[in-house]
């Protein structure tokens, strides 16, 4: 989805820029205060990061015959919501531009609007939208990297297509062009970028149970103690009683400290 | 926990099946990336349009190129798999009991 340097006439450039700059600020005061106010998330923050940095340097072939490379960051819009990802991948898309020729400065704006922003907000819509409509946390992380990989190249299809119109069918036409290049391409990265997604968040569930609780993602789950309290009370009943009661009591104590602040 | 165990490997074989079924099917397939397909279009549909500005710093060869393309996925998945080790050692950790203070 790079726009190639100097691709876009100057107008186009400038107005991307333009419409990228506020996500981008947004977006780095939101990084700022997420690692003041919660130091803790700062591990995972990095892996978002570094996801992106990952998927977004590696071209992978599809059916098409062609080869385009993912986006990655559906993960940390689902983690620490959209903005965090504006500043991320504008940083990834600074670090291609520069080093790789690959994207450029002129065309920052436009790749970082499509890629930081749209990509990131379309994922995170779909996340809700499946988690509301009662899907569980899998299947909703598949919905938010697929779609904010695929939203992404649409964007960028529908960028170049407003900015070299057809000579003949004008910019439907344009854009019906790209969308052949792009967006078909992009249909079995995107389902393999879902994939990854979930393998990854089969991860975090087991290893980063704390921080995703934290950020909503997951449900805190009932006490083990709690749960198994029945058959062990048939058992032993005392000592049950002795174990969850401690725990209640440190449990609650935080909880009512961090109200009297 | 084997169930579990099962799911992951199907799903890494998925992965893998995605991007491997194209280069065994489409074998005289050159996979030109999209970019550099968007600009051709670009080039073949508005002749007139010439770039107006250059990368500032483009890399001498393609195996330079691809070195740092390597770099960039070196630096993510190193620390992806930092963050992932520590996470784990964490949890490793928790489940195993202190060991009792000594005098």
């Amino acid at each position: 989805m790079h726009i190639a340097e100097g691709f876009l006439p100057p107008a186009h450039a400038i107005g991307w820029t333009i419409a990228a700059a506020p996500f981008v600020v947004h977006g780095a005061r939101a990084v700022v205060k997420e690692v003041r106010e919660n130091p803790e998330s700062t591990l995972l923050l990095g892996a978002a990061g570094a996801f992106t940095f990952v998927l977004s340097a590696i071209k992978l072939p599809s059916v098409t015959g062609s080869s385009s490379h993912p986006t990655g960051t559906g993960l940390g819009a689902v983690l620490f919501r959209p903005p965090v990802m504006a500043l991320l991948g504008t940083i990834v898309l600074l670090f291609q531009a520069l080093l790789l020729a690959h994207g450029g400065l002129t065309t920052l704006g436009a790749n970082a609007f499509s890629m930081a922003v749209v990509g990131p907000w379309v994922g995170y819509g779909a996340y809700r939208l499946t988690r509301r409509l009662g899907g569980g946390l899998l299947p909703a992380v598949f919905a938010a990297m697929a779609l904010s990989d695929l939203s992404t190249y649409v964007t960028t299809a529908l960028q170049l297509a407003w900015a070299h119109p057809d000579a003949t069918s004008g910019v439907t036409g344009a854009a019906v062009k790209f969308l052949g290049v792009f967006a078909v391409t992009q249909i079995p990265l995107a389902i393999g970028e879902g994939l990854l997604g979930v393998l990854l968040f089969r991860v975090l569930t087991v290893n980063a149970r704390p921080e995703l609780e934290r950020l909503g993602v997951l449900h805190p789950e009932p006490d083990p103690t709690a749960e198994s309290a029945p058959s062990a009370a048939t058992k032993s009943a005392p000592s049950a009683a002795t174990k969850s009661a401690p725990s209640a009591a440190t449990k609650s104590a935080p909880s009512a400290d961090g109200g009297a602040r | 926990m084997r169930r579990r165990q099962l799911v992951t490997a199907l799903l890494v074989l998925a992965v893998v099946a995605l991007f491997a079924l194209p280069l065994v099917l489409g074998a005289g397939s050159d996979y030109a990336g999209t970019d550099s397909q968007a600009s051709e279009l670009i080039e073949e549909s508005d002749p007139g349009y010439t770039p107006w500005f250059s990368s500032v710093f483009s890399p001498g060869s393609s195996e330079v190129e691809s070195g740092l393309f390597a770099l960039q996925a070196a630096l993510g998945g190193g620390v992806l798999g930092y963050v992932l080790g520590r996470l784990r050692g964490r949890r490793v950790a928790e489940q195993i009991p202190a060991p009792p203070t000594e005098p």
